[in-house]
């Protein structure tokens, strides 16, 4: 029992035993299906982190981002500006660079994260949605401004140089392999930071500005740091999107893709990293589920609008069914498993006051 | 005049296609049979992911909702209907075509998602038609670096030409350098001394047609080039520009719903210069007057609007009922797609479709994937176009010239022959070879 | 001239943006929600009309006065059926909500009418007016727009200053619990909020509808939501006259910048714009109330 206690104590063991599993899971996976299912998992694990710095963003700090996917904008594009001068496709410094590319997209999502989370410290509510909404909107257009095109590709966007896939394995696994690691990553240093005192941090600042400045924290300075994670974990998102697609263009980053990232946290349930993972299966598998219970090749009217319909509906119907999200959805079972009795509704991740954003009543 | 400074809403921000076009006169000249290298002995095999025996998969990316889908998502139907229709008369070689074809609703995102389960689950054979310039570039890579063939992109970029990087990747329409340099040339030709002023979409279909245009006329002629945000529709001080800059001829490099805004506002200003010259992507006369007809009441009446106006085309007018291939389309239409207009979108989904079962034809008996990427590079189809394709193992671009004509009514009466050219500095000559007749059942070869 | 002109069609905009962004206000002060499917919604309703005065002939006013019909009941349904639920819940899911019912109504819209770009019928002359050999980039339909939003702001903010009816809906919004207490009927006048927002939606979409460069169609007016919402944000989201305040705003000052800048990248005008305004105000221009703050 000796080292049940040991993992109970220690969040650096016990989040080293998720992260092993974790990679294991996937890993193993990964050798078990075939090529469409290892790429659909490569966009699973990009997705998740993605998701996962959303909603600690939300979730943890209380503030809200309608405007996420101007971070994997910002990913993508320094992945693709530092991948694109070389060879495709056998390059032999492409393998080598890819990782210090992606590690340079990270920072550079972060500088850009620091940037916004400046601003988003001064606003509260709908005027905090409204500049990240207009930031998902007016960040990915700058490549078609006539003076950036010729840097940045303009409407066509950049071409990036794919990294080899390792001997004998097939490409779409090995994508997923690096998508993967990455997702084990960002849980690992997640889970780690959330557990830490800068996420204890995070909440203090979430449920009480004014009792976390008595107690010494420094409001503003959290909810930059807040921003500066979440965004580096999108910027990871976006430069796998990068290396995945093999190309960037503006019309990668729509403003659909900020808000479908934020309908999987709120879905998955927000402020766990559990819930990111179900959020990031669920955004992936979706639409494509929602493609397949219409029939393909839709030729009439009502085939070609059905996936629409139906994804729309089953946000509407998960939200209404599942107010705490799926992960909401699973802890009220066990606990009732492990009390017999039906525990209290709780709302289990209060996005309280300031993250009141778009729905808060006592500020007026 | 709204401002939409948003992706969402992209209302021009679609593929540039280049759709209908200028009827030529009944063709002459019976249709020549192009030889095949299919060989008559053996049995049908699997010989290719994709191709059984009886069946051959292809799929494609289509905006069939969304801000693209206007008009674009006539095409995907109107090639299924093709396909259709060479099923019920026996296939190629003994195949079925099946065609699958996803909505991407023009998001770069989505194509690529689409893409990979037609390639990787689905196991498509090759991927047809897939549709727009931002859409496809995401999935080139993907495309090349797996060797499926990626035929006939619709989108007139001329990125789709790029055999040492992208050896699976062919073009299918003429790309708008070339379509610039021909309207070019006959501007040139026919307004000597008038100023010029271009209205042009900004990006790579307006710059690249702009660039066309400027290689055959001086510049020192152009008054002024205004480009518009393909997301953003007020345009209406771009075209108080034009309309201030003194130009006697106003170029066009528009998709329709901008050209159907440009007369309209210019129609509004009281403005209306010696000629107007529209490229084949945004003139189709059906499309046009459908977006002018109802604005202010009929007031202002679609159909004289668009009246006069000079463009270009690479296949037939689908409103002219003499044509051949017309008359094959027509009835395809008829039987398997009545609920759609007739325009110059379903027309193009069903010559693409042609051009792909030539291709198929001349892959062989077993196709593999590189032998249908051999095929199309061997070239030497006869479509539905009055232009021959450019296809060599270093040339993947499509049609390599339009025809000038003149709106009239509905359709468009062609003037001159149709011309050939080049995407560089190459001159502009005359292509007098008629138009191929379509084959008496309406399938290649036989 | 160029700059007046800019400065006048700036302004036209500019009142378009504030129609849509009175509807989310009217949401804002009854709920607290910003919704979503604004966008959608006025696509229906725009719809609707459009299929009365094309399809069946009918006349501009019939068509204007059953999409406002069609508001109020779509409006109050959206409420009672799909927001009541989630209100009192967690902060984020109505946006979610309103996120899946948008995607639902423009997939229901291309199944009813198709996934084309439709015209709608403007009701007044399109032709821009002339002073001498000048032309003004203003003309009678835009005329009737801007008369159309002035009216619409007044009667929103004599209804809320004016009326017993406007005053309780103002005290449910402020605090639901000590207006129920004090015998409001909360419930109905959120729903009346919903309702109201829609109609006001309705006659927006009907006058943007018009406008050349617009079409009716299920994404017809996803991007106008964005702008009314900036609109909205910049005026303060809950007030009346904000919004047409930000609206003139964000059109004059979009349209300046187009014309001087640069008309590539428009959105980081709108985010530029955001930024310098909520800077200075972080709860917009016209918000009365203080920022809760120590």
């Amino acid at each position: 029992m000796a080292d049940v206690s040991a993992l109970r104590r220690s969040t650096l063991l016990r989040s080293l035993l998720i992260a092993v599993v974790a990679a294991l899971v996937l890993f193993g996976i990964s050798e078990l299906v075939g090529e469409y299912r290892n790429s659909q998992l490569a966009s699973v694990a990009l997705n998740f982190c993605a998701i996962a710095g959303l909603t600690v963003l939300i979730g943890r700090s209380g503030q809200v981002s309608l405007g996420h996917g101007a971070f994997l904008f910002v990913g993508g594009y320094t992945v693709a500006l530092m991948l694109k001068h070389h060879t495709f496709p056998n390059s032999p410094t492409t393998n080598k660079l890819f990782i210090l590319a992606l590690l340079v997209a990270v920072a550079v999502s972060a500088a850009v994260g620091a940037l916004a989370g400046l601003a988003a410290a001064r606003l509260r509510g709908p005027y905090l949605a409204g500049v990240t909404l207009a930031l998902a909107l007016g960040l990915p257009e700058l490549p078609t401004y006539s003076h950036l095109s010729g840097w940045l590709g303009g409407h066509t966007g950049l071409v990036v140089n794919i990294p080899n896939s390792l001997d004998n394995v097939d490409f779409a696994r090995w994508q997923a392999w690096i998508c993967c690691a990455c997702a084990v990553i960002t849980l690992f240093l997640l889970y780690n930071l959330i557990h830490s005192r800068v996420g204890r941090a995070f909440e203090a600042v979430r449920d009480d500005e004014v009792a976390a400045s008595l107690a010494g924290l420094s409001v503003a300075r959290v909810q930059v740091l807040a921003f500066v994670v979440s965004a580096a974990a999108a910027g990871l998102a976006g430069g796998l999107y990068a290396l995945t697609a093999g190309q960037v263009d503006p019309l990668s980053f729509p403003l659909t893709l900020s808000l479908d990232l934020l309908a999987a946290s709120v879905i998955g349930g927000l402020g766990t990293l559990s819930g990111a993972a179900y959020g990031a299966v669920l955004i992936t598998f979706l639409p494509s589920w929602a493609q397949d219970v219409s029939g393909l090749s839709a030729t009439s009217k009502v085939g070609a609008n059905l996936p629409t319909t139906i994804f729309g509906l089953a946000l509407v119907v998960s939200m209404l069914l599942l107010p705490n999200g799926i992960q909401g959805l699973l802890s009220s079972i066990t606990r009732r498993l492990r009390n017999g009795a039906a525990p209290m509704h709780r709302t289990a991740f209060g996005i309280s006051s300031r993250a009141g954003n778009l729905h808060d009543r006592e500020d007026t | 005049m709204i401002k939409a400074p948003l992706r969402l809403a992209a209302l021009g921000a679609v593929a540039a296609l280049g759709l209908a076009a200028c009827g030529s006169s009944s063709s002459g000249g019976s249709g020549s049979g192009t030889p095949t290298n299919s060989s008559s002995s053996g049995a049908n095999t699997a010989s290719a992911p994709g191709v059984t025996a009886t069946t051959v998969t292809i799929g494609s990316h289509q905006p069939l909702t969304g801000v693209a889908a206007p008009g674009y998502d006539e095409i995907a139907p109107a090639a299924n209907a093709y396909f259709q229709y060479i099923n019920a008369n026996g296939g190629i070689n003994g195949r079925t075509i099946k065609y699958t074809y996803l909505d991407d609703a023009y998001d770069p995102t989505k194509t690529v998602a689409d893409v990979h389960k037609l390639v990787e689950q689905d196991k498509v054979f090759a991927i047809f038609n897939g549709l727009g310039t931002p859409t496809h570039e995401a999935v080139v890579p993907f495309l090349n670096q797996q060797k499926v063939p990626d035929l006939f992109v619709a989108s007139g970029c001329l990125c789709w030409n790029n055999p040492s990087a992208d050896p699976e990747t062919f073009g299918w329409q003429p790309d708008y350098t070339r379509e610039g340099k021909i309207l070019g040339a006959y501007i040139k030709q026919h307004y000597a001394g008038d100023k010029i002023a271009v209205f042009a979409q900004g990006d790579d279909f307006g710059h690249n047609g702009v660039k066309g245009l400027e290689d055959e006329i001086s510049t020192s002629d152009v008054a002024t080039v205004q480009y518009y945000n393909p997301t953003n529709t007020t345009v209406t001080p771009l075209v108080q520009n034009i309309a201030q800059s003194g130009a006697q001829v106003v170029v066009s490099f528009s998709v329709p719903a901008f050209t159907a805004l440009y007369e309209l506002t210019a129609a509004q200003l009281k403005f209306q210069p010696k000629a107007l010259v529209v490229s084949n992507v945004g003139s189709d006369p059906i499309t046009l007057s459908g977006l002018l007809t109802q604005f202010s009441k009929g007031a202002v009446k679609g159909k004289d609007l668009i009246q006069g106006i000079i463009t270009d085309g690479y296949l037939a007018s689908p409103s002219d009922p003499t044509n051949s291939w017309i008359q094959l389309f027509k009835k395809i239409h008829d039987k398997y797609i009545p609920k759609l207009p007739f325009d110059g979108n379903v027309e193009y989904g069903m010559a693409a479709a042609y051009t792909f079962a030539e291709a198929l034809k001349a892959a062989g008996q077993n196709p593999t994937r590189d032998s249908l990427v051999q095929a199309v590079e061997a070239g030497g189809f006869s479509g539905p176009g009055l232009v021959p394709f450019g296809y060599s193992s270093t040339d993947h671009s499509g049609y390599i010239g339009t025809q000038i004509g003149v709106i009239k009514g509905l359709a468009i009466s062609p003037i001159g022959t149709p011309e050939t050219t080049d995407d560089g500095t190459g001159p502009i000559t005359p292509y007098t070879t008629p138009q191929p007749t379509a084959p008496a059942n309406g399938i290649p070869n036989d | 001239m160029n700059f007046l002109n800019d400065v006048i069609y700036g302004a036209a905009n500019g009142f378009i943006y504030a129609a849509v962004a009175l509807a989310l206000v009217l949401i804002w002060r009854s709920t607290r929600i910003v919704n979503f499917a604004q966008g959608g919604m006025v696509m229906v309703t725009t719809f609707v009309a459009w299929d009365l005065v094309v399809e069946h002939n009918q006349s501009y006013w019939v068509g204007l006065v059953v999409a406002m019909l069609a508001g109020l009941v779509l409006g109050g349904a959206v409420e009672r059926i799909l927001i009541r639920p989630v209100e009192n819940g967690p902060p984020l899911n109505p946006v979610i909500v309103a996120l899946g019912l948008l995607l639902v109504l423009e997939g229901g819209a291309g199944m009813i009418w198709g996934n084309n770009n439709n015209t709608f019928p403007a009701q007044f002359s399109l032709v821009y007016y002339h002073a001498g050999h000048q032309v003004i980039l203003f003309n009678s339909d835009l005329l009737f727009v801007v008369i159309s939003v002035v009216v619409i702001a007044l009667l929103l903010y004599l209804l809320f200053q004016r009326t017993p009816i406007g005053l309780r809906m103002r005290a449910a919004a402020f605090n639901p619990e000590v207006a129920r207490l004090l015998g409001v009927p909360v419930s109905r006048l959120l729903t009346l909020g919903w309702a109201l927002a829609a109609v006001v939606g309705a006659v927006a979409g009907v006058l943007i509808a018009g406008i050349p460069g617009n079409y009716v169609s299920p994404n017809g007016f996803d991007g106008l939501l964005i702008l009314g919402f900036t609109a909205a944000v910049i005026g303060g989201l809950d007030s009346p006259i904000g919004a047409v305040v930000g609206g003139l705003l964000l059109g004059i000052v979009l349209q300046v910048l187009d014309g001087y800048v640069s008309n590539d990248i428009d959105s980081m005008f709108v985010l530029l714009l955001l930024l310098a305004v909520l800077m200075v105000r972080p709860n917009g221009l016209f918000t009365r109330h203080q920022e809760r703050r120590v």
